[in-house]
């Protein structure tokens, strides 16, 4: 199954993001990296490139990001790691619901995860 | 060579680790002004933990010990300025592999301004390090290339090209990072990444100019020929290790 892996600066922000995310989609690997190496406010290249690796189960990971660094440190990470992992384009909230609810149906490749995380950009509100 | 190489290179991170813990608060002010409160906490914290491995990394090759530099930055400092100085610096320091001189120093540089830019997306006048970085490459690279220039004075060039590249974001309004977010809010101040780009380029220029008096001083016990040769070689070394900051 695609994995998916939630980058925020704040670790309970990405947790909370997996958890909302988790209760529409159980059986997909979610997985949470925020904050920075302190516990702080901010992003940690080392602590997503472990997190890919806890979300890929062999068929690639999508990872979800926020702010400015989350995605230079997620870039980072992916070229550090072994999993074929991609960064979606998405508000990351969203962005993670969307293809979480995708993921865990039976034809979900990579792409087809990468591409319903994507769509959240045009989603409406009212 | 390897060895003087590599005891260059701590000489220059002993340098900017004083120098940032100096203007720790300073850079910290900066980036409240324009971003969150953390760049020069986060640097400092980055070049303590590099400066913690000194003795590791004199037993290292000089491009191993740069690419360790590189991937404790990326460990430690967090923050956008982590992958955009670490990253840059492990991805750049394939290039002094067979050790350092003006070409290698060149190369650094280039390696080093071209995956700044990749990774961060942003071009000149965004109001990010990229205004100090592009032309202090550029201009070492003409100093280097064109004009001949032996590689510290092309490194002071390429140092006082860096401040009028830091002076340049001042009036500018962001659109990278989270100085982006603050629209008007961040013109009149200058950016934090291009200051503390600012400063080690100045501590590397310091570590040349250094080195460089040393040789001098060892080589007038030489005879004229010697010490032209000990004279151009050792800020050349001093120089790419700089260059590698750049």
């Amino acid at each position: 199954m695609v994995g998916l892996l939630v980058v925020s600066h704040s670790a309970k922000a990405a947790s909370g993001i997996v958890e909302i995310a988790a209760e529409m989609a159980s059986d997909v690997p979610l997985v949470a990296a925020g904050g920075d190496p302190d516990g702080g406010i901010g992003t940690d290249a080392d602590a997503i490139a472990a997190g890919l690796d806890g979300a890929d189960d062999g068929e690639g990971v999508v990872v979800l990001v926020d702010l400015g660094s989350a995605t230079m440190n997620a870039e980072l990470a992916i070229e550090l790691s072994d999993a074929d992992a991609v960064l979606a384009d998405a508000p990351v909230l969203e962005g993670t619901v969307n293809a979480a609810v995708h993921a865990a149906g039976s034809k979900a490749t990579l792409d087809s995860t990468l591409a319903a995380a994507e769509e959240a950009r045009g989603m409406s509100k009212l | 060579m390897s060895g003087e190489d590599t005891e260059a290179l701590l000489d220059a991170l002993d340098r900017i680790d004083a120098r940032l813990h100096d203007e720790q608060a300073y850079l910290t002010d900066l980036d409240s002004r324009v971003g969150d409160a953390d760049h020069g906490n986060n640097l400092a914290r980055g070049i303590s933990a590099v400066t913690e491995k000194r003795d590791d990394l004199a037993e290292m090759e000089l491009d191993e010990a740069v690419k360790t530099v590189g991937t404790t930055l990326v460990s430690e400092v967090g923050g956008a300025a982590g992958p955009l100085y670490g990253g840059s610096i492990m991805s750049a320091s394939q290039t002094l592999d067979g050790g350092l001189d003006a070409e290698s120093a060149l190369a650094f540089a280039e390696a080093y301004r071209e995956k700044l830019t990749e990774r961060g997306g942003a071009r000149p006048g965004d109001k990010t390090m990229v205004d100090a970085v592009t032309p202090a490459v550029h201009t070492f690279q003409r100093a280097i290339e064109e004009d001949d220039l032996p590689p510290i004075d092309a490194l002071a060039k390429a140092v006082d090209a860096a401040r009028r590249g830091v002076a340049y974001t001042v009036p500018l309004r962001a659109s990278k990072g989270r100085a982006s977010y603050l629209g008007l809010r961040a013109v009149g101040h200058r950016d934090p990444g291009a200051t503390s780009t600012l400063f080690i380029l100045e501590e590397l220029l310091a570590t040349a100019t250094d080195r460089a008096g040393e040789a001098s001083v060892t080589d007038a016990y030489a005879d004229d020929a010697v010490a032209r040769d000990g004279a151009s070689e050792t800020p050349a070394d001093a120089n790419a290790d700089g260059a590698e900051d750049a």
